[in-house]
């Protein structure tokens, strides 16, 4: 069987101000994978991944990358590794083109390699018009794709996006989602991804993590996770407001706007059921959707559910003290 | 890395730090040059013709090589604490931490970077020189061996500075409290023979002055300390100083968490 792509064990790092940022997390990531690394602010997603990346000291734990231990191997397992922060972290006042051409340079690729890549990269990402500009002038979008062209450079194996589409209009995070599904299905680039768009992640990812409090509390497929949801709520927009509340038995139904009701459908109940009873009532329905994106809610549902127990963790430390 | 590997990664980075100080060069090569030329017109022609003669030679010749010295000292430290802490405040410091660089590859091409400009203005200031005065170069080996050890020193120690930095002033500091007084005290305008016995001694704990009198000696064959003695201080300051900046490195002092 092959090597994951990234294997951690009993990953631990404390912050010097004594913060336990990650607890011992186990993690595996199959060669070939599009993988969601999931998790609220202070999760301890950016951790893991600097700790992967050497940008972050760990305090215990084994992290391979395709078989190699970086504690014995990092810079052989670098050379498989590539990076997109989640902060710009690029010289604002270089050249579009001698970033990336630097960036090749670590990694030992000559000039003459590096440049017909390094316009492939940039004209795949839509920067190559760009590149004698410096990096200051492009917009978010185009500093964000310039990252990834960065990391892309030395055809890493594995690839680490750090919130890729933070703050990215509509139609260039679609079109940087279909420039990520292609370099996993025709390079076969692993790639993992953390981000704050669920949609994103439902979207693009075979498998998902979920971290809270320094630890994973879920590591499942997509698909999986998915079909574990118990409850989903739809919203529906009738074709004239309604005075109060229908009452649809077995559902909980409320009143968003006055011509929009919410109602909460769990598991094995019938949609048909709802509007039988709605049409009943009189109440026409126009049209329908899902209040949030599934996998949200199932995050939504986890993390809050975390935070319980951490709270009542924090709750008896504090009482014992 | 392969040794080829490890030579292109060298030279992209130095090659970068090149392309840094020549892109702005209004910042970082006209402003020494003109200040050197300020030295030259005021302390060498107009007040060095009323002093007249030190240790044998007109002000103006003696003044010359320390003040080459001083730019080649200033802007190679400057150089590498201002390039390097910029890298850590824009966080492209991370560009290099994520490749397989070896960390004695990023110490060395920040070196090597700032010792091009150290040893670039240092040209500049000699050229500017030529105005003023005619120079002859007594033991041209050991100027060029003197200069290029001083200049990897003062890089190295720029470098130091730079990974202990933690804001712009850190890197300023430095520069302005040490360097210019330990430079202006270390013999670049006198000879140290002028001053009082207990003053002569508490010259000879100034690093700056054995360079200082080792590039002069080159210049001008005269020199107030052991010239041998003086540069075998300087490579065992450059070696202790490189293991340092290494191991800080390799820690990740300054620039992991």
């Amino acid at each position: 069987m092959a090597e994951p792509a990234l294997s951690i064990r009993g990953l631990t790092k404390v912050y010097g101000n004594g913060f336990h940022a990650l607890k011992g997390i186990d993690l595996d990531v199959e060669q070939g994978d599009f993988f969601a690394l999931l998790g609220p602010n202070g999760a301890g997603k950016s951790t893991t991944l600097g700790v992967v990346c050497s940008l972050v000291q760990k305090t215990a734990g084994q992290v391979s990358i395709f078989g190699i231990d970086i504690d014995r191997d990092f810079a052989r397992a670098k050379y498989h590794l590539g990076v997109v922060p989640q902060e710009f972290n690029f010289n604002q006042f270089e050249k579009v083109l001698d970033i990336v051409l630097a960036q090749a340079g670590y990694y030992g690729m000559p000039r003459r390699e590096a440049l017909p890549r390094a316009e492939q990269l940039l004209k795949d990402l839509g920067l190559w018009d760009k590149r004698n500009g410096s990096a200051r002038m492009l917009s978010g979008g185009m500093k964000r794709r310039l990252m990834i062209a960065r990391a892309l450079m030395h055809r890493p194996k594995l690839l680490i996006l750090d919130e890729p589409t933070a703050g990215v209009d509509i139609e260039l995070r679609r079109s940087m989602w279909e420039y990520m599904r292609r370099i996993n299905r025709e390079e076969g680039t692993t790639i993992i991804l953390t981000t704050h768009y669920l949609e994103e992640a439902e979207s693009l990812c075979r498998n998902v993590a979920i971290i809270n409090h320094g630890e994973i509390v879920r590591n499942t497929g997509v698909r999986e996770l998915l079909a574990e949801l118990d409850t989903e709520t739809f919203l529906l927009d009738l074709a004239h407001p309604v005075a109060q509340v229908p009452h649809i038995e077995g559902f909980e139904v409320s009143q968003v706007e006055g011509a929009q009701l919410a109602v909460m459908v769990h598991r094995g109940q019938r949609l048909n059921d709802v509007f039988a009873a709605l049409d009943e009532q009189g109440i026409e329905v126009v049209s329908m959707r899902n209040r949030a994106n599934r996998l949200e809610e199932m995050f939504v549902s986890m993390v809050e559910q975390g935070n319980g127990e951490h709270r009542e963790v924090v709750d008896r430390a504090e009482v014992g003290k | 890395m392969s040794a080829t590997q490890v030579a292109i990664a060298l030279w992209t980075l130095v090659l970068k730090e090149i392309k840094r100080f020549t892109r702005i060069w209004p910042q970082t090569l006209l402003p020494p040059s003109i200040t050197m030329a300020m030295y030259f017109i005021i302390f060498g022609s107009l007040i060095g013709s009323r002093i007249g003669e030190m240790d044998g030679f007109s002000y103006m010749d003696f003044i010359v090589p320390g003040l080459i010295m001083m730019a080649v000292i200033t802007n190679s430290y400057s150089n590498v604490a201002s390039s390097f802490f910029s890298n850590k405040f824009q966080r492209s410091v991370e560009e290099m931490m994520v490749s397989p660089m070896p960390n004695w590859v990023i110490l060395a091409g920040f070196v090597l970077g700032g010792m091009a400009r150290g040893l670039g203005v240092g040209a500049i200031v000699t050229l500017v020189s030529l105005f003023f005065t005619r120079i002859s170069v007594a033991h041209p080996l050991l100027t060029l061996g003197v200069v290029v050890l001083t200049a990897a020193l003062f890089s190295i120690g720029g470098f130091i500075n730079a990974l202990l930095a933690n804001k712009f002033d850190d890197v300023s500091i430095v520069p302005t409290f040490v360097l210019t007084p330990l430079t202006y005290l270390g013999g670049v305008f006198y000879s140290i023979s002028l001053l009082p016995t207990f003053w002569q001694n508490a010259s000879l704990l100034n690093p700056i002055l054995y360079m200082v009198n080792v590039f002069r000696h080159g210049f001008l064959g005269v020199s107030d300390i052991p010239v041998g003695w003086a540069l075998a201080a300087i490579v065992a300051f450059i070696v202790v100083l490189f293991a340092i900046a290494l191991w800080m490195l390799e820690q990740g002092k300054g620039i992991r968490s």
